[in-house]
């Protein structure tokens, strides 16, 4: 709406080249690690934490905490942007992909919602998810991933606005249409692309 | 999404400083006439951008101070952090008659509404006192009889904000408390608490279980961590405890949100 307006005495600090292929648009590089999340963080205890994928699906699946061990793993190395504007580089993970995890049910479904301890949902079509663009993970910079950032585990989809990343996930349900999750039905965009500046409702 | 086209898209707009007003050495209170202002409910934040003559931008969050019945004059109260970008200009360069350029409001969840009712504990660490007292100064404004407590922990006296507006509020309401507690420095003569919120602070303050009270925390991380936990281990439920947190896991800033 306002083109050609400044700010009146304001300067900035300019990015490096390097960075500004690095940054989405509106980002500023975060070297600690904020929290954010809409309550106080649960604490289940690993003897009664599972993740299951269920909804529609030819059967349901279920891993406990020692099962989800037996998975193959990965580690990743990616770049995350957070809505509320900070990004983080080369963070380091490990988990479990979610293209070995789908690939245990069948499924006509196009849609998922993560389902998560303390009530949290967060949806996604499943091209998002599939294609090594997404994980379950449990460690964070070589350590159990801590409680406040989502441990015993969270999905991470670095490739979307970091809400997307469920912290304390329990779960996927597989939808045949989309239905939004907790963020995307309070103002927050439905897809969460951070180079296309997808923050909200309408961008 | 009935919403969806009901809010249709989160424009830019352009508002003018009519005012700024410091609270502490670090804080500044600034507010806009925003023409353009569709209105908001307590607790919300806006994103605000900057643009400097050459083009660049930079972009952060700011919770609102103002309640909604103040539009279209919305407040922000800013803290200023030594390595920020965004907010030394706000809390030193910006003045009176400049434009601002900010787009919301945004957040439906860390909100609160006279109707929706209490009791209701707040439960602030430093800035994180801005969007609760929005919630605090529209419960006034819509005549609220809500019961409110307000447990607000700061460092030292000259580092709490709004300090006279809440002893002044307190005064003039018989349904609310404001509770205090300085964790470093404390004047001579102080009554408060003198130490950083723990289980039995939290003992004493927060409402019995059994009235189902709605509880906001907002303050630094570790802050919000501990509070959250004490509420959810004396019994509170944690779906009726809101959280809103800035800075990293262990300590540091907050620019914005």
């Amino acid at each position: 709406m306002s083109e050609g307006f400044f700010s009146r005495g304001f300067h900035g600090r300019r990015r490096t080249s390097d960075l500004s292929e690095r940054l989405p648009p509106g980002q500023y590089l975060e070297r600690d690690f904020p929290v954010l999340s809409a309550g106080p963080t649960p604490q289940t205890p690993l003897a009664s934490w599972d993740f299951s994928i269920v909804g529609e699906v030819d059967q349901p699946k279920r891993w406990s905490w020692d099962a989800f061990h037996t998975l193959p793993r990965e580690t990743i190395t990616r770049d995350i942007h957070c809505v509320t504007k900070w990004s983080k580089l080369d963070t380091y993970w490990e988990g479990v992909s979610l293209d070995l995890l789908l690939a245990q049910v069948a499924t006509a479904a196009e849609y998922v919602i993560a389902f998560c301890d303390g009530g949290y949902t967060t949806n996604l079509p499943l091209e998002e998810v599939t294609g090594r663009k997404a994980w379950i993970v449990d460690t964070y910079e070589g350590e159990p991933l801590a409680s406040e950032h989502g441990g015993p585990a969270r999905l991470l989809i670095p490739h979307l606005y970091f809400w997307k990343s469920a912290k304390w996930v329990r779960g996927l349900r597989l939808l045949e249409k989309d239905e939004p999750g907790f963020w995307e039905s309070l103002g927050y965009n439905n897809h969460g692309d951070p180079w296309k500046e997808e923050r909200y409702w309408g961008d | 999404m009935e919403g969806r086209t009901l809010l249709g898209r989160l424009s830019w707009q352009l508002g003018e400083v009519v005012a700024t007003r410091p609270e502490t050495a670090r804080t500044k209170s600034i507010t806009l006439d925003l023409p353009g202002w569709t209105g908001h409910r307590a607790g919300q934040h806006v994103d605000v951008r900057l643009t400097a003559e050459d083009g660049y931008r930079a972009e952060r969050s700011y919770s609102i101070a103002s309640p909604p019945e103040e539009a279209p004059r919305v407040t922000l109260t800013v803290e200023r952090l030594d390595d920020g970008e965004v907010s030394p200009y706000l809390t030193e360069e910006l003045r009176v008659g400049d434009k601002l350029e900010l787009r919301g409001p945004i957040g439906g969840y860390f909100v609160w509404e006279a109707e929706i009712g209490g009791p209701l504990l707040l439960v602030a660490g430093g800035s994180g006192i801005v969007p609760l007292m929005a919630m605090l100064r529209h419960r006034d404004a819509a005549a609220g009889t809500v019961a409110t407590r307000l447990l607000y922990s700061s460092r030292a006296l000259e580092e709490m904000i709004y300090r006279d507006e809440l002893n002044r509020r307190m005064k003039s309401s018989a349904m609310l408390e404001v509770l205090q507690t300085l964790t470093r420095a404390q004047p001579p003569g102080w009554t408060g608490y003198s130490r950083r919120i723990d289980l039995q602070m939290l003992r004493e303050v927060a409402w019995p279980v059994e009235q189902r009270p709605l509880t906001f925390i907002c303050g630094p991380t570790p802050f919000v961590e501990t509070a959250a936990a004490i509420l959810v281990k004396l019994g509170h439920e944690p779906a009726r405890l809101k959280t809103e947190r800035f800075g990293p896991t262990g300590e540091k800033k907050h620019d914005g949100e």
